[in-house]
Parts: C-alpha cells; sequence; structure tokens
C-alpha cells in the first residue's frame, strides 16, 4: 500500500483485499448500535455528573445534533469508498481518493471508529501502546490492528492537512 | 452573557424556553438553562408573561395589541457569577496528534500551547482548557465533543 498527496487529494494505491476490506468496513465500525458502552463513549455526559439539568438538556438538544454530525461523516466517507466497490480481483491494486474537503470527515469517521472498536473489545492502555504485538492470530488481534491501521491513515490526514 | 430581562423570541417563550439557537453545526446550549429548571419557576415565568399581556378583542375588527413581554430571568445569580471550568479528560484512544488539532481548532491556540494541554492531559489525565462563564464554557464543551473528547464542564469552587 502507497499513500500519498496528489492533486488535491490523498491517495492511497496498491491496496491489497485486505486492507481495501478493512477501509470498507470503517462506516460499519463506526456504528455503536447494540453495545450501549460504545454509544455512551461517543455521547459521553458533558459534566462530572453534579449538574443533572445541564445533562438532561444535553440529551435532549445537543446529543441529536452530535448524532447527525457523526452521521454526516461517516455518510461522506461510505461515499468515498464507493470507489472500492467490487469483488476481491477487481480489488487488486485498486486506489482510492480521498478529496482533501472530505478530510475532516475521515478524522471524525475514523475516530468513531477507533472509539467503538476500542469500547467493544475493552482494549487497555497497554494494548493500545503495544505496536510490537505478534501477528494477527484473534479476532480481538485483528481488531487491534483495525484501530491502529485507522490511527495511522489518521496521523497521514493530520500531517497532510497541516503541511 | 444573556443579558438580564430580554425579551424572548415569538414562539419561544411558549414552549417554556426563553432563547434556544441553532450555531453553526452545533446546537448552542447557551440558554437552554434559562429554561423550565425547575417545575415552580418555570409555571410562575409563564404566569408573569400571561399577566403581563393584555389581550384587546372585545369586538370583532379591533386591533389585537400586546404589551411587550419581559421575561424574569431563570437562572441563579450564583450560576451566572461562579466560573466554570472546561477540563478534557485522557482518553487513550484518542490520536496526540488529533487532540492537539482539536484544542487549536476549538480554542484557537497556538501549537504549542494546544500540545502542552495536550501532554498535560496524557500525563496528569485531564487539564482545565478554559475557565469563564457558563455560556461560552457550554459552547466549547459542545465544540470538544464533536471531536469525540472526553470533555466536561465543572463549577468552581
Amino acid at each position: 500500500m502507497e499513500i500519498c498527496q496528489r492533486k488535491g487529494a490523498i491517495e492511497i494505491s496498491e491496496l491489497d483485499p485486505f486492507l481495501a476490506e478493512l477501509l470498507r468496513q470503517i462506516p460499519a465500525s463506526a456504528n455503536p448500535d447494540g453495545a450501549p458502552a460504545a454509544e455512551q463513549r461517543l455521547f459521553s455526559s458533558p459534566t462530572n455528573g453534579k449538574e443533572t439539568e445541564l445533562c438532561a438538556e444535553w440529551k435532549m438538544y445537543v446529543e441529536p445534533e452530535l448524532r447527525r454530525l457523526f452521521q454526516s461523516a461517516t455518510e461522506t466517507v461510505a461515499g468515498d469508498l464507493e470507489q472500492l466497490n467490487g469483488d476481491e480481483k477487481t480489488l487488486a491494486n485498486r486506489t482510492l481518493r480521498i478529496p482533501a474537503k472530505h478530510s475532516d470527515a475521515w478524522l471524525s469517521a475514523l475516530n468513531q471508529a477507533r472509539l467503538v472498536i476500542a469500547v467493544k473489545n475493552n482494549f487497555t492502555e497497554n494494548e493500545l501502546n503495544d505496536h510490537f504485538r505478534s501477528p494477527i492470530g484473534s479476532r480481538r488481534d485483528l481488531s487491534l490492528f483495525q484501530v491502529n491501521f485507522y490511527g495511522f491513515l489518521q496521523e497521514f490526514i493530520l500531517r497532510e492537512m497541516q503541511s | 452573557m444573556i443579558p438580564k430581562n430580554e425579551s424572548p423570541r415569538p414562539g419561544i417563550a411558549d414552549a417554556g424556553y426563553s432563547r434556544f439557537e441553532l450555531r453553526a453545526a452545533y446546537v448552542s446550549l447557551f440558554s437552554m438553562s434559562c429554561g423550565p429548571r425547575r417545575d415552580g419557576e418555570c409555571l410562575a415565568q409563564i404566569k408573569d408573561i400571561e399577566e403581563m399581556t393584555h389581550v384587546s378583542n372585545e369586538k370583532a375588527g379591533t386591533i389585537t395589541t400586546a404589551e411587550p413581554t419581559v421575561e424574569k430571568e431563570t437562572r441563579s445569580e450564583e450560576d451566572l457569577d461562579l466560573p466554570w471550568q472546561v477540563v478534557v479528560h485522557n482518553d487513550p484512544v484518542n490520536l496526540m496528534s488529533y487532540v492537539t488539532m482539536a484544542f487549536q481548532r476549538v480554542f484557537g491556540y497556538p501549537r504549542e500551547k494546544a500540545e502542552r494541554h495536550m501532554l498535560e492531559v496524557h500525563h496528569n489525565g485531564r487539564s482545565i482548557l478554559w475557565s469563564g462563564m457558563r455560556e461560552p464554557a457550554e459552547l466549547y464543551v459542545q465544540q470538544l465533543h464533536g471531536y469525540l473528547l472526553l470533555a466536561t464542564l465543572e463549577k468552581t469552587g
């Protein structure tokens, strides 16, 4: 896989089917449905528990707006990922172009996905910081790899935004 | 800060909320706390408004007039005067560079200051990013949640 900035877009080229599939999983991975802890993490409390009135108002007025914001980001990403539609053979050496104006949506969707996966798997801080973990051998390892891969993409997008 | 005795926007007061604004991509909570904070207060507020509004409609064809309504401020003095803190808490999943960018964007901090706060969050578990009046503090927390950071609003003292 190669990643670079070209003509106002981030280009991810020479994607193998495995990484292409991980990318296609971003919108689904960002969905906290069915995992109350993940839902709670995406829509965390605005207070330390003392301001119950504020919490109630927040739930009523702010949460729906945040929900729309997050959904809009994942929809933008899902739209870009349509470039990767097709079977495994046609995915070989496929290039994904992320327009610069979609960078914020990608940062948000990748962060949502990383948070949801981390909460669902209850990853510890040590696990998240273990970059020398043994190769993927379980579903949990795969999820950790997914979190790190999405983190790598976030880092790259951030770097390109700042340059 | 909301001036006291500010006239409510038409229609909003009817629902029991004095002001509720949409601001850019975020909903402002600025005045939600001016809404029905406590049942008794809310009812008293509606009653006051009703008493101040006189509608003349004795004969068909007469012009209906109403005196301007003056809303009572329901937020307590304590709420308005006490400084509030915007606190960001550590989350091992969020990338350091992402958190720094969020601080720069939300507060307009230069990179060095944003990084200093990010490192404080990382090492100490939390950092006070801003303190001041409650309304802007609410908006900051809202924006930080938009970046999926663990941010809370805390009263000092």
